[in-house]
């Protein structure tokens, strides 16, 4: 591999600062909307006593799982040692931080009382999974902050593998410790299962990813940076291959479902009888985010087309959002099984004690909360792209591996 | 601005905090008299009693069998008990929707039976875990149990994540989604913290030996809710739990709720 040369990113001030200032302009929605809320009050969600978490916590933890597949791009070039990813690494950990920064701020933001963060900070309750989240996620930022050093300050460098397999454990860690935020709770069917944190660690590699190539086509394409194909079609067949993970364990997941008896009330409910949720998982989930960008990927024309390989990444990441809201919406709609072999036909509120499912309608401030996460995380990422040294000269095929380029000439 | 509605307030703790409550609300933000009153109610009964002990454990016995169809008449007296009729709909809210998101902390339901038809009517409330997975979610350990196995929310240190409300299987806590106006000294309420029944704890911790729902049941002539201390093998609890088959809603938890229901 040839030396590879890192630069900022130096599209024309005019471009980006208009860049700039519409994410800002995201972010300031994002900011009005939780504003709003913290001084009204949540009665301007749609959330409810019965669908407690919502839209707000559909981006939340999308970005955050994200945020650990991101960083999944540098632990393959530094600790799995192929050496083609490793001029991605840099990227690769501005995203981590950046992705985990907007979703932690929208969860601190969607609180009941943001104003008592520091309560947070100061109480914990050991017990509690999510007192557990707050240091495995201020601990990823230092992790991933530390090997970025390592990959950028030469000094560094003969540490970047040691830290990277770190990376690696604290990550899939976070992964695991996000997916168990809702495989703890015991009452709640649906996340009753151990397969929910291995189907996150999954979706955290397919997500990350997505946005991975996204930022990454996006900013080399604005400065008329080269990607080879060869580096693409890398990058995107190892995407398909983890949008194919996510769909093996969302089937196994529901085919465990399946065959707990007493839960089939449950994912019938979700594959059938849901009504909004139900299309969510097939459109979404299913098609949207799963087969059409593995078919995309795989195609032998489309495939190797750059707007084709933009298509199968914005899926992924839609079908990701779809997915996030079957399992933490969805299943907070669905009626708690409070008591079985009865019929419910009061409960004081709808859904109150199971019986009918509960209503939930997103509002606009919700969703400007969770887009605004989003800017937030794409903010961070367009600055530290144009004030250090993270993306590479070139990503074509030659300076990357120069073998491959070898081989495919030859073939 | 803290306003009691209800002319039957509590007196002792009233004159306790008397003129410096007085003070304080006019000259400081709601939200931290909010706090006051908490702190107030936390450290126990102004000194007075001498605190939750695990000598009781606080618990009740609900009899499907007596509680009557179409009456609400616990779910009443709890409202007027806690303040929860105090709450005012946020003007622009849907009626429905405001049904979804105001605190209610006892609600009626009505059940069927899926093979017999048998029809049965029970008050369902925070059933007071013995193992609260509210508590053991928690983050801050607002969520906390008492001595006496009373769970409770800790107003000043919930930060309104809500987890709490996912963990319960019995959907027994309430979000505060707006602004609240009016509320009486020993319900203090804000808006974005989570709360669920307390067993009418200030009651309890006044030497008082009943909550507002019992109260009233008995009163209509129901007698449906009996309540009690679960470690007095004496109390009129402890003898009606040996006197009839009864059992915890949702006993696959294993949580050993301190609310029990019999003839369901
Ligand atoms: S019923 Fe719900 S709120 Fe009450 S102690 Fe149990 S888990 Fe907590
Ligand atoms: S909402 Fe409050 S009481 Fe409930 S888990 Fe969060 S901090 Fe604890």
């Amino acid at each position: 591999m040839k030396r590879i040369i890192y630069r900022e990113w130096r599209i024309e001030p005019a471009r980006y600062w208009g860049l700039l200032a519409l994410l800002l302009a995201v972010i300031g929605g994002g900011a009005a909307a939780a504003l709003y809320t913290e001084h009204v009050g949540h009665w301007v969600t749609g959330m409810n006593n019965s669908v407690v978490w919502g839209t707000p916590h559909i981006f939340a933890v999308f970005l955050v799982i994200a945020a650990s597949g991101a960083l999944n791009v540098a632990s393959i070039g530094s600790v799995f040692g192929r050496s083609a990813y490793k001029p991605l690494g840099r990227l690769s950990g501005l995203l981590a931080v950046a992705l985990l920064t907007g979703g932690l701020l929208v969860l601190v933001l969607d609180l009941g009382r943001p104003d008592r963060l520091i309560v947070a900070m100061t109480h914990y309750n050991f017990r509690s999974i999510f007192a557990w989240n707050i240091f495995l996620y201020t601990g990823f930022m230092v992790v991933v902050i530390a090997y970025l050093w390592t990959m950028a300050e030469r000094t560094g460098n003969k540490y970047t593998h040691s830290v990277g397999v770190f990376a690696v454990l604290w990550r899939l860690a976070l992964t695991t410790g996000t997916g168990s935020i809702f495989g703890f709770l015991v009452a709640r069917e649906a996340y009753d299962t151990a397969i929910l944190a291995p189907m996150f660690v999954l979706m955290s590699f397919a997500y990350g990813l997505a946005i991975f190539i996204l930022v990454l086509l996006f900013a080399f394409a604005q400065e008329g940076r080269p990607i080879g194909d060869q580096m693409l079609r890398r990058l995107s067949r190892l995407l398909a291959l983890f949008v194919a993970g996510v769909l093996y364990f969302t089937l196994v997941y529901h085919l465990t479902k399946v065959y707990g008896a007493q839960h089939y009330g449950l994912v019938s409910w979700i594959l059938r009888d849901g009504g909004a949720y139900t299309l969510l998982f097939w459109i979404g989930w299913v098609l949207v985010g799963g087969l059409l960008p593995i078919g995309i990927i795989y195609h032998p024309v489309l495939g190797a087309q750059r707007g084709w390989i933009v298509a199968a990444c914005t899926l992924v990441i839609l079908g990701g959002l779809a997915a996030m809201a079957v399992i933490i919406i969805g299943s907070q709609v669905y009626p708690m099984p409070m008591f079985p072999g009865h019929i419910v036909l009061e409960s004081g509120i709808p859904g109150g004690a199971g019986g009918l499912p509960a209503p939930y309608a997103p509002t606009l401030p919700e969703v400007l909360l969770g887009v605004g996460g989003v800017g937030v995380a794409l903010f961070i990422a367009a600055v530290g792209v144009r004030v250090l040294q993270f993306l590479p000269e070139s990503l074509a095929d030659d300076i990357v591996d120069p073998h491959a380029t070898l081989r495919a000439s030859k073939a | 601005m803290m306003n009691d509605a209800h002319e039957k307030i509590d007196q002792e703790r009233r004159r306790f905090l008397g003129t410096a409550a007085g003070v304080t609300t006019a000259v400081v933000a709601p939200g931290v008299f909010l706090h006051t009153v908490a702190t107030a109610q936390s450290s126990d009964a102004e000194g007075r009693t001498e605190g939750a002990t695990s000598a009781h454990r606080w618990g009740m016995l609900i009899d499907t069998t007596k509680c009557a169809d179409g009456c609400d008449a616990c779910v009443t007296a709890c409202n007027r008990e806690n303040g929860l009729d105090l709450q005012a709909k946020p003007e622009g809210q849907s009626e429905a929707e405001w049904l979804q998101q105001r605190s209610a902390w006892i609600r009626k339901v009505k059940l069927q039976d899926q093979v017999s038809g048998r029809i049965s009517n029970l008050p369902i409330l925070c059933q007071h875990c013995e193992h609260p997975p509210c508590v053991d979610v928690c983050p801050t350990g607002a969520s906390f149990k008492r001595a006496d196995g009373i769970v409770l929310v800790d107003r000043h240190t919930c930060i309104g994540c809500r987890y709490c409300m996912m963990a319960c299987p019995y959907k027994a806590r309430s979000f505060i989604h707006a602004e609240v106006e009016e509320k009486l000294t020993r319900a203090p309420r804000g808006k974005g913290c989570v709360e669920s029944c307390t067993l009418c704890v200030h009651r309890l911790d006044r030497g008082e030996l009943t909550t507002a729902c019992a109260e009233a049941c008995a009163k209509d002539g129901h007698g449906a809710i009996v309540f009690g201390d679960l470690k007095d093998p004496d109390s009129a609890l402890s003898q009606a739990l040996r006197a009839q088959p009864n059992r915890q809603i949702r006993e696959d938890l294993k949580l050993n709720t301190g609310v029990r229901y019999a003839g369901l």
